[in-house]
């Protein structure tokens, strides 16, 4: 088989690069102030860094997970169907933002007592879920190629619906972990909630109206 | 010394910060700052604190050596959820809150009730300085130097009855003044309690100031509970009421979460919270960066049980938590 046209539109190229520019903003801007902290006593991460520092690259990584699933409600909505070209990175990089959650909470939050993970994962929910959450997307990064979504088939998009998993167990994972205040997960909840319920009503509907069988 | 011997404070009982600043004002009062060109000490930095910490005060607890958290983390971390539930909402927000005047009602099961102002709540006690250790509930801790008067000695005064076996404390709870309240995040106003003997141990403080200074507003200003060996959520802020009850009070995060948040919360290593290790913490101190701050194994009392662990003698403290 050919390979698939090399010949990359400019549009798709320069969004491409904003797109990866703004997906690292976040970090690059978390890893100035660490620098700042580290080497000049800055404040600029508040009188507890290691909180900060998990809390933001958490946060960031459900954004992105958010994202990634608004895509398809966008496609359909709008019918640019050129947004799906951009799902697999942002996808990516919030794997990538989860992946540097769970190595600040082992590397500078417990540190010397890493070996508590274990008890954590089996005993605190919160912590049960979000390592499940950051488990499951493990298999959804390693075939996000090209090569595996052609030797997957059918059963790529199989795989790939465990996304919707993830992002129930990383809104239960905030919910969890604050004391009383729950808006800011609440707000999670609700987006997650659209673009999940908008998934099962469009498939509701494809199931009862013969007409619109695709 | 002479200085020092004028501060009415043992010359151990005080930081390097509290001496500069008074050291400053009372040249000041004196007239002598500028002949002895002692503004120009202002700008250097002071010197790294070296708390001094004689064998009985190590011993009954009141002031420990360990490294202090700077005043800048004390003052702009803080949980007073009356301001909003971010850790630097109290210190954005808490400017609005006016301590003058400031009206405390003590009440309940006690010979000699009252109203009275915060001035004559406090006439006559001599504000002491103690450093404590600080366990928060979530998992971090600081070393904060208080000022204020042991909270027995307040209450005495009103001479509880037999009856009075447990004091009760009530938060200031205006939506006006406090932007928090009006979000509904706990059951206003805030309320804790103490054991009366809890209420009556010398370490238990009613605390007016820190570092040297008077309360500012997100630490609870004008008036707070400092219990050392509980979670900081025992120490109430902005306090208006104190009551002698009879049966255990009712405290606002049990109402909350019952499951989570005992009448008691004695800082214990033992106990974990439902949702997280409580077996140890992160210390918020010193200057140097927090980054890779070391995390500490959370003692027992948070370290003052040689002092208050024969309050719960024959308690099952997992029951009891």
């Amino acid at each position: 088989m050919a390979k698939p046209k090399r010949r990359a539109e400019p549009r798709i190229v320069v969004a491409k690069a904003l797109l990866h520019l703004a997906a690292l903003t976040p970090l690059a801007i978390l890893l100035w102030q660490m620098w700042a902290v580290a080497n000049a006593g800055s404040n600029a991460l508040g009188p507890d860094p290691v909180a900060e520092i998990e809390h933001r690259l958490g946060l960031w990584a459900l954004r992105l997970l958010m994202i990634t699933l608004a895509i398809t409600p966008l496609r359909q909505l709008t019918g640019w169907t050129v947004l799906v070209r951009f799902r697999r990175m942002l996808g990516l990089y919030a794997f990538a933002y989860a992946s540097l959650h769970f190595a600040a909470y082992l590397g500078l939050d417990l540190r010397g007592y890493w070996t508590q993970i274990f008890e954590d994962i089996a005993k605190r929910p919160y912590i049960t879920v979000g390592f499940l959450a950051w488990l499951l997307l493990v298999p959804l990064a390693i075939t996000s190629t090209t090569g595996w979504i052609k030797r997957l088939g059918r059963n790529w998009a199989r795989l790939h619906r465990l996304v919707y998993a993830v992002a129930v167990l990383a809104v239960l994972h905030f919910w969890w972990l604050v004391k009383s205040d729950i808006r800011e997960p609440a707000l999670y909840a609700g987006i997650a909630a659209l673009l999940l319920g908008w998934r099962a009503w469009k498939r509701w509907r494809v199931r009862t109206s013969p007409a619109a069988r695709a | 010394m002479r200085l020092r011997e004028s501060l009415h404070i043992p010359a151990d009982d005080i930081t390097d910060e509290a001496v500069y600043r008074d050291r400053r004002r009372i040249l000041a009062a004196l007239g002598l700052l500028p002949a002895l060109g002692v503004a120009g000490c202002s700008a250097a930095a002071p010197p790294p604190s070296k708390v001094v910490v004689t064998p009985e005060q190590a011993k009954s607890g009141f002031r420990t050596a360990e490294e202090q958290t700077r005043e800048l983390d004390a003052t702009t971390y803080n949980n007073f959820y009356e301001f909003g539930t971010n850790k630097d909402d109290p210190s954005n927000a808490a400017k609005t809150l006016r301590t003058k005047p400031w009206t405390v009602a003590v009440g309940g099961h006690c010979a000699k009730p009252g109203k009275l102002s915060l001035d004559d709540l406090l006439k006559g006690i001599a504000p002491q300085e103690r450093i404590y250790r600080m366990r928060c509930v979530e998992g971090w801790s600081m070393v904060i130097p208080w000022l204020g008067v042991p909270l027995g000695d307040v209450l005495k005064r009103f001479e509880p009855t037999a009856k009075a076996k447990y004091v009760a404390f009530t938060s200031l709870a205006d939506p006006r003044q406090m932007p928090g309240v009006r979000a509904d995040v706990l059951d206003w106003p805030y309320r804790e309690g103490l054991r009366i003997d809890e209420a009556m141990h010398p370490l238990t403080l009613l605390a007016t100031g820190l570092y040297g200074k008077a309360l500012p507003q997100q630490n609870g200003a004008p008036l707070r509970l400092v219990v050392p060996w509980k979670y900081g959520f025992k120490g109430i802020k902005s306090i208006i009421a104190i009551t002698f009850v009879e049966n255990m009070p009712k405290t606002s995060w049990n109402m909350s979460q019952p499951s989570e948040y005992g009448f008691f919360s004695n800082v214990n290593p033992a106990v974990d919270h439902p949702r997280w290790s409580q077996k140890t913490e992160r210390r918020i101190a010193g200057s140097a960066s927090k980054l890779f701050a070391e995390r500490i194994p959370t003692l027992p009392f948070n370290g003052y049980a040689e002092q208050v662990a024969s309050l719960y003698a024959g308690m099952d403290l997992k029951k009891w938590f």
